[in-house]
């Protein structure tokens, strides 16, 4: 079975993400790594790969500190790493990435797509219900658990209202929730030799060329200020007062 | 009844960090140089050896297809490394051989002006810069961003960098070291192994470089498994420092003497303080106190945040903004408490780990650098057809006998422990050692372990500033700034011994800048003295001739306490292997901890909430045992505990501190 | 015909809070705002739907519909937009909307901006990024405006609009669109909210005592519909679970009420919970750092405290 798995590279939190005022958006120019939650979608699948013949690969759009999340990838197993790199596609919005996304799943001809939950440094959008349309093939998202059978992958799906089980026929896109496994450390002899796996390099123009994005980012403003902090002490009458309080604010 | 951390020594014995290879030979990673510790002096050894690769490919091959491996326990280069500093370009001018320009390295700027100043509550007085200290054509710099940029250099020279990748044991066989082992990752609270456990590997290569930097987990190791201590036991000072923006650029470099330390020949507080412009917009300071003080209700870190309310030094900060904060120590013994040899077979020490640090002058890193490229050098020997591996490394002990480490380290060589006798009297003599370059005293001084100083308690903490989140700041907020987000359910890194008597605790909560041992009715934050019960403890007894003390059976085994390493000889497999090995796991609240009466709640609470009271505890009997928990997780990995009574051991990779100003 | 059309889920027979959050509003923004809402016997929906602002309510109402999968819906929606022409196309965020919203702009090739907190008339959305500490205004460069708001930031508002006008909304489904079949469908009995979904979290910290002060919380968790998080510091000592954990080393939430009993704030465990809307603590301490950053702060005995709120609160949510 061929998997392919679709990462992001994001800077560091430690490192501090820190938003460029030039372009207003997420400072990508420093040291990036692995999404947190790609490292599940990863892990995902390695297992699932196991003992079988087959490929896994790693596929990333982004600038060139993205190679950085395909070594990780390919230190902890992952065959073979591919990265779309060109600086036409930075700031790509969600369609313009998952039409580079699809068009390299197209030439790669998976029969199971990976995607990690949310991406660890821009909030959910969910490029994988974008990419499996454009792919026409059925998405399964928020998997907690996985199984391929035969010619088809079941996943159980976590929501609001708890666990949904859907089952669709491969190729498939799936995206898996951190809750589906534990990403294992890449061993020493993993990390020495992930820079010998091939790794290939993709320009715009390999990937359908650019689209100029249909969203944009106006300008940047502090968060609203919290407003006062009160601190009463308690006279006997503090349940009450908290009570009423919480009235006042509409949560209860 | 006096009381020592050194009575109390951890459940831990080097014999725990010596192992025999265990990976089948397919199973294990092979290079041909193994160098641990990517700081100034193991990334200066990996350029060099790139260089020599370079100049001659054909000895190169030799090294195998990793040739050079460097294995760094933190998050990335940088991560663990923190220093003032000024640092004298001459190391890494010899490593580039003229071929990097100052600026092109990363430095923060020259030093242009700069004043000693001797505090008092109040006042600055400024006093004639020490001639050890003067800092003309040296650079100010990160000492974490200088690390980054050697091992971007490390990696083009063709070197292969591994961070997240601790070496917890050396790996012996045959009398020899043939490599070290690296630390398993995915255990659990009890060492259990998680679902996603991943063993450590063993590493092997014909030479080790162990550049560990200060209480070098391996190097401990080594000194004792090869007998290769000196006749005095290293001693430590304990580096706390914070990184400001500024919103005026500060334009001298600043050391302080004096205040908030206390001159008296009893509470052995040796050190000062630094503030260091870092660029335009920024400043370092920092606050460093010898390992060997003796009130248990010193903290280093408190010392530093009085230090910031001086009028003098409020004034720099004004308007600023704490950015980030750290902690480390820095070996201070000098020049007699080099190890005798800085070779064994398989293995060389380098830079801080083997003491290259000259005190008075405040400098290292450019020792480490040169010591590593001594160490390439040397090594590179071992590789040439028809070498002899022992007189290749034996090479390196007279390389470094012969260089500039070696010269200004014995000018100044007793500088340190002249200040042992206090402030005073310690300052003239210093002058005098100063005047005469080293000359006099004629003979050395000797150097007693820090875990061996007996303990008094005073009210010291009582004074220490509440912290006020702007120009203060409490320990935990602290090690939040430096950048430690290590998981809390690793196992427990750290070897203490889990009930020892109040004082000792006290000891260790106070001195502890990251708040890692808690105690039962002392306040986590700042804990003791509120008894005022000043204590005797005879430490003042053992003054006397110009020998400040004996040195203590068994020589200068850092922090190691029990004693009694097997000594590697003949048959090879030595050992246990490290990991998730000896005692101190968990960090579960006892039951039967016991509580003085009333000495809980009465100190006096000032500050705020939980962490920031002054002054509580420290009462009653303190012949009283308690309780220790540990909480691993804020560990920034200083080494302080390995000084007082404990034993530091490295965590899983990657854990502790994320520096990248410091 | 130009306009606003809002995605509608419903669970259990009732358009959720969310939804009807989201339609309040696309009304209060002006215009006309219609509603598509994609199930089973649906059409009886169209009462809500009205009463909070729509004044069309298209249904997709079919047995084959029933399940809750992506796909189809954006077959509909694609279908409707086209057909009708929306400037925009509003969600509120759920695992099922935001996988619509974006396999539909994917269809049309169209912006999508996503974890919105607030949209105005002219088409500036905001939203916050990098843990809430900024705030950004995105915009679109065509239509439809895409739009998807973050859980719980609108309450719903009835106004006085009469029932909706049902339209049945053409289906017409892609190949591809039914391979995903719906094998087991959720019905878990409520255990409570997860913590990162929850919308009242009660945490509790050193100040409980112990590991039985929990009791306090999970009881006051209970009678406000939350969850139970806990601190670092009591994770460590075995008080409580880790799945429970909030802050630095642990989860990081934002419920609309954040109770914090007996703990002491230590930035730690503030930057886990400062993005939560109200917060309320309870501490002993008057010192402890988290007074500094309490909406409504109260120093006390948890212990006294506790129970009566409970109890209080029992009352007045009638149950």
């Amino acid at each position: 079975m061929k998997i392919v798995v679709c990462v992001k590279a994001v800077p560091d939190a430690a490192g501090g993400r820190r938003i460029d005022p030039s372009t207003k958006r997420l400072d990508r120019s420093g040291e990036l790594t692995l999404s947190e939650f790609d490292a599940y979608a990863v892990e995902e699948a390695l297992q699932l790969g196991e003992g079988g013949d087959g490929e896994v690969v790693a596929v990333t759009m982004g600038p060139a500190g993205a190679a950085d999340a395909l070594r990780k990838a390919l230190a902890m197993g992952v065959d073979r790493a591919v990265h779309v790199c060109d600086d036409a596609l930075a700031g790509s919005d969600l369609v313009g990435t998952a039409r580079a996304l699809a068009a390299v799943l197209e030439r790669e001809s998976p029969d199971l797509v990976l995607f990690g939950q949310q991406s660890a440094d821009g909030g959910g959008a969910c490029l994988w219900a974008a990419v499996a349309e454009l792919l026409r093939r059925p998405a399964i998202s928020q998997a907690s658990e996985l199984t391929v059978d035969g010619g088809s992958v079941t996943g159980k799906r976590q929501t609001e209202f708890g666990y949904d089980t859907i089952r669709a026929p491969l190729p498939a896109i799936v995206a898996v929730s951190d809750a589906i496994n534990t990403p294992r450390y890449p061993s020493l002899k993993g990390i020495m030799g992930a820079k010998r796996k091939p790794q290939e390099s993709l320009s715009s123009g390999d990937v359908g060329g650019a689209v100029a994005p249909a969203t944009t980012v106006l300008e940047l403003e502090p968060p609203p200020a919290r407003g006062e902090a009160r601190t009463i002490e308690d006279d006997g009458n503090a349940a009450k007062q908290i009570v009423e309080f919480l009235a006042e604010k509409r949560v209860l | 009844m006096s009381v020592r951390p050194a009575d109390f020594p951890p459940p831990w014995s080097p014999a725990e960090a010596l192992a025999a290879p265990v990976d089948a030979p397919d199973e294990r990673i092979e290079v041909g140089v193994a160098i641990v510790g990517a700081g100034p002096a193991g990334l200066a050894a990996a350029i060099r050896l790139g260089q020599l690769m370079e100049e001659d490919p054909a000895t190169a091959e030799r090294l195998g297809e990793v040739p050079v491996a460097v294995l760094e326990k933190g998050k990335a280069p940088g991560s663990h490394l923190l220093s003032g500093a000024v640092v004298n370009p001459r190391g890494l001018q010899r490593l580039f051989r003229g071929r990097k320009r100052l600026d092109e390295m990363p430095f923060a700027g020259p030093v242009e002006a700069e004043s000693v100043l001797f505090l008092t509550r109040r006042h600055a007085y400024r006093i004639p810069t020490p001639p050890t200290m003067v800092n003309h054509h040296n650079q100010i710099a990160s000492l974490s961003r200088l690390g980054r940029w050697l091992a971007e250099e490390a990696e083009a020279a063709g070197a292969t960098v591994l961070p997240e990748t601790p070496a917890v044991s050396l790996l012996v066989d045959g009398g020899r070291v043939v490599g070290v082992r690296t630390g398993d990752r995915g255990r659990g609270r009890r060492g259990e192994r998680l679902g996603n456990f991943e063993a450590g590997s063993d590493v092997t290569a014909r030479v080790t470089i162990l550049a560990e930097g200060t209480q070098g987990h391996l190097t401990g190791a080594a000194l004792s498994a090869f007998g290769l201590e000196g006749e005095n036991p290293q001693v430590w000072a304990l580096a706390v420092k914070e990184v400001w923006r500024v919103p005026r650029p500060l334009t001298r470099v600043i050391h302080t003497m004096g205040w908030p330390l206390r001159p008296g020949r009893r509470y052995r507080e040796f050190g000062g303080s630094f503030v260091y412009p870092l660029g335009e917009d920024m400043v370092t300071i920092g606050m460093v106190v010898g390992l060997d003080y003796r009130d248990t209700a010193l903290s280093v870190h408190d010392l530093l945040q009085e230090l910031k309310t001086h009028p003098r030094i409020r004034r720099i900060l004004d308007g600023g903004e704490r950015l980030q904060w750290g902690a480390k120590t820095i070996p201070e013994g000098g020049f007699v408490a080099l190890p005798r040899r800085f070779h064994a077979p398989g293995l060389l020490l380098c830079g801080d780990g083997a003491g290259f640090v000259n005190v008075p002058a405040l400098k290292g890193i450019h020792y480490a650098v040169e010591s590593g490229r001594l160490a390439a050098e040397a090594a590179w020997r071992v590789f040439a057809p028809g070498a002899s591996a022992r007189s290749a490394l034996r090479s390196y002990d007279e390389a470094v006998r012969e260089s500039f480490i070696w010269s200004e380290l014995r000018e100044v060589r007793n500088m340190r422990q002249a200040f042992g006798r206090g402030f005073w009297l310690g300052g003239a003599l210093a002058g005098a050692m100063t005047a005469t370059k080293g000359r006099f005293p004629a003979g050395d001084l000797r150097t007693e372990r820090d875990s061996e100083q007996t303990l008094i308690t005073t009210r010291r903490a009582s004074r220490y500033p509440a912290p006020d989140g702007k120009l203060t700041f409490d320990k935990l907020s602290s090690v939040f700034a430096s950048g430690n987000r290590t998981r809390d359910d690793q196992p427990n890194h750290i070897r203490v011994q889990r009930r020892v008597p109040r004082q000792v605790a006290e000891l260790w909560v106070n001195m502890c800048p990251a708040q890692v041992y808690e105690v039962d009715g002392l306040d986590g934050g700042r804990a003791g003295g509120g008894s005022g019960a000043v204590g005797s403890g005879g430490g003042g007894a053992r003054a006397g001739a110009l020998r400040v003390g004996g040195p203590s059976g068994g020589g200068a085994r850092p922090g190691a306490g029990s004693g009694g390493a097997p000594a590697v000889g003949g048959g090879g497999a030595v050992g246990a292997r490290s990991g998730a090995g000896a005692g101190g796991h968990g960090a579960r609240p006892g039951g039967g901890s016991t509580r003085s009466a009333g000495a809980a709640a009465s100190g006096a609470e000032r500050g705020r909430g939980h962490g920031h009271a002054g002054g509580v505890g420290g009462g009653g009997d303190r012949e009283e045992w308690v309780e220790v928990r540990v909480v691993p997780s804020n560990c920034v990995q200083c080494g302080a505990i390995s000084a007082r009574g404990g034993r530091l051991t490295p965590p899983e990779g990657g854990s502790g501190p994320e520096y990248t100003l410091t | 015909m130009a306009g606003t059309l809002v995605f509608l889920e419903h669970h259990d027979g009732a358009l959720t809070k969310g939804s009807l959050g989201v339609l309040s509003k696309a009304a209060q923004l002006g215009g006309d705002v219609h509603g598509v809402v994609v199930g089973s016997g649906v059409r009886e929906l169209a009462g809500a739907a009205g009463e909070h602002g729509a004044s069309v309510l298209w249904a997709a109402d079919e047995e084959g519909l029933a399940a809750p999968l992506p796909q189809p819906r954006v077959d509909v929606l694609a279908r409707l937009v086209r057909d009708e022409g929306y400037e925009a196309v509003l969600f509120a965020q759920s695992v099922l909307a935001a996988d619509v919203a974006a396999g539909f702009a994917a269809r049309l090739g169209a912006g999508l901006n996503w974890d919105l907190v607030d949209l105005s008339a002219d088409g500036v959305g905001v939203s916050p990024a990098l843990a809430d500490s900024v705030y950004v205004r995105v915009g679109w460069t065509g239509e439809p405006r895409i739009a998807v708001f973050r859980s719980g930031t609108f309450d719903p508002a009835p106004g006085g609009g009469g029932r909706a006008e049902v339209r049945d909304a053409p289906v017409e489904l892609e190949d591809f669109s039914t391979l995903a079949e719906m094998v087991e469908q959720a019905h878990a009995e409520q255990q409570g909210p997860s913590i990162e979904d929850a919308d009242v979290i009660v945490a509790g910290g050193r100040g409980l005592g112990g590991p039985e002060g929990f009791s306090l919380c999970e009881e006051l968790a209970r009678a406000l519909g939350g969850a139970v998080g806990a601190t670092r510091a009591v994770v460590d000592a075995g008080w409580y679970p880790y799945a429970a954990q909030v802050g630095q080393t642990g989860k990081t939430v934002s419920p609309k009420l954040y109770v914090a009993l007996g703990i002491s704030g230590a930035i730690q465990h503030k930057v886990g919970m400062q993005g939560s809307n109200v917060i309320v603590a309870v501490n002993k301490d008057r010192n402890a750092p988290i007074f500094e950053f309490a909406d409504l702060g109260v120093v006390g005995d948890l212990h006294a405290i506790v129970p009566r709120l409970t109890e209080l609160v029992r009352a007045r949510r009638g149950s």
